[in-house]
């Protein structure tokens, strides 16, 4: 990770613009932002916003590479579209959000223990292990992922819900063991590693 | 009325024992009313939702998706594939948009479905079930079946962000849609039109991770309810549906408010106005239940 940091630094030296453009999902969009603000006022979250994505554009084009990279704002982003269909310049913000993250994820520069990053890393393992969403393991691999206690405590505190959702046959607690599943599991996985190294080629990662 | 069909694709919180297990419950027995035939694409996988960006990046995520229309093109030619979660109908319709605009990324997405023994042709219509409703049958059409319209039943119709944003319904605007308002006063209800929370992020996949500001974002949607005197809210999307269900009692919890307001599905709505019984309309799989649609749903109509 860090490895892949330096070498970008490397590559690019001074011009972020460029990085994002070339790395970051939709990235190439960034240019065509006209700083009107709209899509700031748009964010569910928007208080907790350190950079709101309008600032978030002028900074990429200031070169303010850590600022933005280590920034926990994108992960801010509850992906509500309010932006997207706003803007006057139809930038797809977020994508872009989710793309700056993502690539902020792979330099290893997103801020450590952020829930939502690792929410969504969590998703993604679990979706395609089988192919489907395990609920029970998903939910329960957020409230441990700060660990055994904490995960009781939060557990306790949710207990309502989850005895709730038991009930009304919502949620299965068999599911620990044998969820729902694809048939063709290896096919899946193949294609995706594939997708992996073609995406990596594409963004010129180093391999 | 003649027999429709659809490539159906659940996604993941519409499966036996899943969060939304009762949304798919009372669409199909919609469906049997409707005589539409909704046949499951084989093998179906995940579409990734929205929330796995950071471990899926961007053409794992298309192939994803595309790997479900291949096995659609593939098994149901010709059919449109419907989908009833708004972040799946999202997700997919995205995947479309996207492979269609660009050769490049088609073949890139084909190179991996090939190690999956599968190709994309580009062919099949990826749509939401209400979509569906209101293009293939019309208010008018889909208000025939009804035989118990829901009359004094007051709805605040929460459309939330995905299936309305950034494809919605088309001829709908984005800060005011009207449908799921025609949909409640379709089957005889009274839809709450000045109801103001209608297209409020709920949070979406952030009410995992960030709860206590997705909890805000809920109290609003269901402060407002009760401001305009809802019986229930009503809402197109199983993720909606779930967080400002599920989120009360902790609300209740931490703001000493008092909230028990009921959210149901449009297809549950539906279900009970054509006669379906509360099972049909996966009435038991609520939280909060909603007795008012419940005690509709036991009433015996006389045959016509
Ligand atoms: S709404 Fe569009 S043009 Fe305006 S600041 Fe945001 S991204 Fe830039
Ligand atoms: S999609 Fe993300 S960036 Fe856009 S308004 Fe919603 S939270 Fe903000």
């Amino acid at each position: 990770m860090g490895d892949m940091n330096i070498q970008a630094i490397e590559q690019y030296r001074s011009d972020f613009l460029k990085e994002v453009e070339e790395r970051v999902e939709e990235g190439h969009w960034v240019k065509m932002c006209m700083q009107c603000g709209v899509c700031s006022g748009s964010c569910p979250f928007g208080p907790h916003w350190a950079h709101p994505p309008q600032e978030i554009f002028m900074m990429i084009r200031a070169g303010k590479r850590e600022e933005v990279l280590s920034s926990d704002s994108m992960w801010m982003c509850t992906s509500c579209y309010n932006c997207v269909v706003r803007c006057p310049r139809q930038l797809p913000i977020t994508q872009i959000m989710h793309g700056l993250a993502t690539y902020a994820h792979r330099l290893g520069l997103a801020p450590r223990n952020q829930p939502t990053r690792d929410f969504s890393i969590l998703f993604w393992e679990n979706c395609t292990k089988t192919g489907r969403v395990n609920e029970l393991k998903l939910t329960l691999g957020v409230y441990f992922r700060e660990g055994l206690m904490a995960g009781i405590k939060k557990a306790w505190n949710m207990r309502n819900i989850g005895f709730g959702l038991l009930l009304t046959k919502r949620l299965n607690p068999f599911e620990l063991f044998k969820g729902h599943a694809c048939k063709d599991q290896k096919g899946i996985h193949a294609m995706l590693k594939k997708a992996q190294e073609i995406e990596a080629r594409r963004h010129k990662l180093p391999a | 009325m003649a027999k429709k069909e659809y490539a159906f694709y659940p996604g993941c919180s519409s499966q036996l024992k899943a969060s939304a297990s009762n949304y798919l419950v009372s669409v199909n027995a919609m469906c049997k009313t409707l005589d539409v035939k909704l046949t499951t694409i084989p093998d179906w996988n995940c579409c990734g939702a929205s929330i796995s960006y950071a471990g899926a990046g961007e053409l794992p995520r298309h192939v994803l998706n595309a790997r479900n229309f291949a096995l659609s093109e593939q098994h149901l030619p010709g059919q449109d594939i419907v989908a009833t979660c708004a972040a799946c109908w999202l997700g997919a319709r995205e995947t479309k948009e996207k492979l269609d605009a660009s050769s490049q990324l088609l073949a890139d997405t084909n190179e991996a479905l090939k190690a999956a023994g599968l190709h994309y042709e580009g062919k099949a219509e990826i749509r939401h079930m209400v979509a569906v409703l209101i293009e293939d049958f019309g208010y008018a059409e889909l208000g025939k079946p009804v035989v118990k319209p829901l009359e004094g039943l007051k709805f605040a119709g929460y459309v939330g962000c995905q299936t309305n944003r950034p494809f919605g319904i088309a001829g709908e605007s984005f800060e005011n849609p009207m449908y799921l308002d025609k949909l409640v006063e379709t089957v005889g209800a009274e839809a709450l039109t000045q109801y103001d929370q209608k297209v409020t992020c709920c949070g979406g996949a952030l009410a995992f991770s960030e709860t206590e500001k997705a909890m805000k974002q809920i109290k609003d949607i269901v402060e407002s309810a009760y401001d305009h005197g809802a019986d229930m809210i009503v809402t197109p999307c199983p993720l909606c549906q779930a967080n400002v269900e599920v989120y009360q009692s902790e609300i209740n919890k931490t703001h000493s408010t008092k909230f028990a307001m009921p959210v149901t599905y449009y297809s549950q709505l539906m279900t009970v106005a054509y006669g379906g019984t509360p099972k049909e309309a996966g009435l038991d799989g609520h939280i909060i239940k909603p007795t008012k649609l419940q005690e509709i749903a036991v009433k015996v109509v006389p045959k016509r």
